[in-house]
């Protein structure tokens, strides 16, 4: 009976009744010189790049979570419709959700008007909702697709503010693959030049920033077809533990080999038993 | 949460202010803090929020509904912001008893909110709640009797 919330029904959405005590124990952990756990975060490199005939998303595939790679293969380039996809930066959960719930509404949308999804309606929810959260939903995203107008590139930032342009890279590694961009990009390339420079870049951000690593993911939209390239490159392979004497890889095998030890003589001695009582106890099988 | 936002009506916005409700104290029919039934008052939880987004989230709903009906006044004249307030007027009385959910159906179509789906269908959805409020002073609430 001491809360208004009780008198009033309860509504959806975001809840901040814990912010006040969350910050009461930060201040208490960082007192004792502990730090509370990180989110995990997606330090990326994403890129994607506008061709003759569409569009081509690129995406490495390593989630952080501080200082520890928390996922070695994730998946960035998200659904949003059939021709539409996003790459997202930042905090893994956030661009998770966002993309979810702005491919659910924009296939609504899409029932409602009968028509195929455009790029710039996806570029127009996002960045929509992502200005009535502050900035406070790290989402950096790369969206992508083709519709009746064409092809195009969208690169959506977390307080959100879009930039509509012929290539774009987001994330840790941004730098290190727009280098790529900047010395290679022409307008209206082939698709395999295409695919061979957002590659490049891509492993530039991979080989050159700690958040990036692993796979090259590539998707290739074009009007009326994806392509889905998981995975385009293993840039970072594992390495695979072999047996010296087989030669095919055997996960630790630790017997030593028949002969190791010199025999120096050998009794053999049988023993003669007798089978005095037999005994059989069925097990209950019922 | 609407995807089609009036982004341009918030230049009609710039000369009202926009109302600060929930966070003021809670006054009861007195005019002083009502111990018995909202509990112990603390000026630091009274005047600042506990986020930054706390308050334009509590009304957000408001803020945009107030854009929308004035762009609609400065389109189409007065008349029908003031039909489709009345609308919704008589849409959220549609309602059951105070505790038990309701669908807010023809709220929502009005709205235009029935083919969006938003962090309050998917977060907190009070369908899902663990816990129900009390009926007995939920309805002596809502009838003014508490």
């Amino acid at each position: 009976m001491a809360t208004v919330s009780v008198c009033q029904y309860h509504r959806g959405g975001f809840s901040f009744e814990n912010c006040k005590r969350n910050a009461l124990l930060e201040a208490d952990i960082n007192k004792l010189g502990f730090s509370s756990p990180a989110a995990r975060k997606t330090g990326t490199t994403i890129c994607g790049v506008v061709y003759k005939d569409g569009v081509v998303l690129g995406a490495d595939t390593r989630a952080t979570e501080g200082m520890v790679v928390a996922d070695k293969n994730c998946s960035k380039i998200h659904y949003i419709s059939p021709n539409v996809y996003c790459c997202g930066a930042g905090t893994a959960a956030d661009t998770e959700m966002t993309t979810q719930i702005i491919s659910s509404n924009l296939e609504l949308h899409s029932l409602s008007t009968g028509r195929l999804p455009r790029v710039a309606t996806a570029n127009r929810m996002l960045k929509q909702m992502l200005f009535r959260y502050q900035g406070y939903i790290g989402a950096a995203l790369v969206l992508g697709g083709v519709d009746c107008t064409g092809p195009h590139l969208y690169s959506i930032y977390p307080h959100g503010s879009t930039d509509k342009l012929p290539y774009v890279t987001m994330g840790s590694g941004s730098l290190a693959a727009m280098a790529v961009f900047e010395d290679r990009y022409r307008p209206n390339m082939e698709e395999e030049e295409a695919k061979r420079l957002v590659r490049d870049a891509i492993a530039a951000g991979i080989f050159n920033d700690l958040g990036s690593g692993s796979n090259i993911d590539l998707c290739v939209i074009t009007k009326g077809k994806v392509d889905y390239l998981r995975p385009h490159d293993v840039a970072n392979k594992k390495g695979v533990r072999e047996d010296k004497i087989y030669g095919r890889p055997v996960t630790g095998n630790y017997r030593y080999k028949h002969g190791t030890t010199g025999v120096l003589a050998k009794t053999v001695t049988p023993l003669n038993l007798e089978v005095v009582e037999e005994n059989v106890q069925t097990m209950d099988t019922s | 949460m609407c995807f089609v936002q009036n982004t341009r009506g918030l230049r009609s916005q710039l000369k009202d202010s926009v109302p600060v409700t929930g966070l003021c104290p809670q006054a009861g029919p007195y005019g002083v803090q009502d111990s018995l039934r909202r509990g112990f008052s603390s000026v630091k939880n009274e005047l600042l929020p506990s986020h930054p987004l706390e308050l334009s989230e509590k009304n957000f709903q408001l803020n945009q509904d107030k854009m929308n009906f004035n762009t609609l006044r400065n389109i189409q004249g007065l008349h029908a912001p003031l039909k489709l307030q009345m609308e919704y007027r008589a849409a959220r009385q549609i309602q059951r008893l105070p505790f038990l959910p309701s669908s807010n159906l023809a709220l929502d179509t009005l709205r235009g909110t029935d083919d969006t789906i938003g962090f309050e269908d998917i977060l907190n959805d009070p369908v899902l709640s663990e816990v129900m409020g009390d009926p007995h002073i939920m309805t002596e609430y809502k009838l003014g009797v508490l």
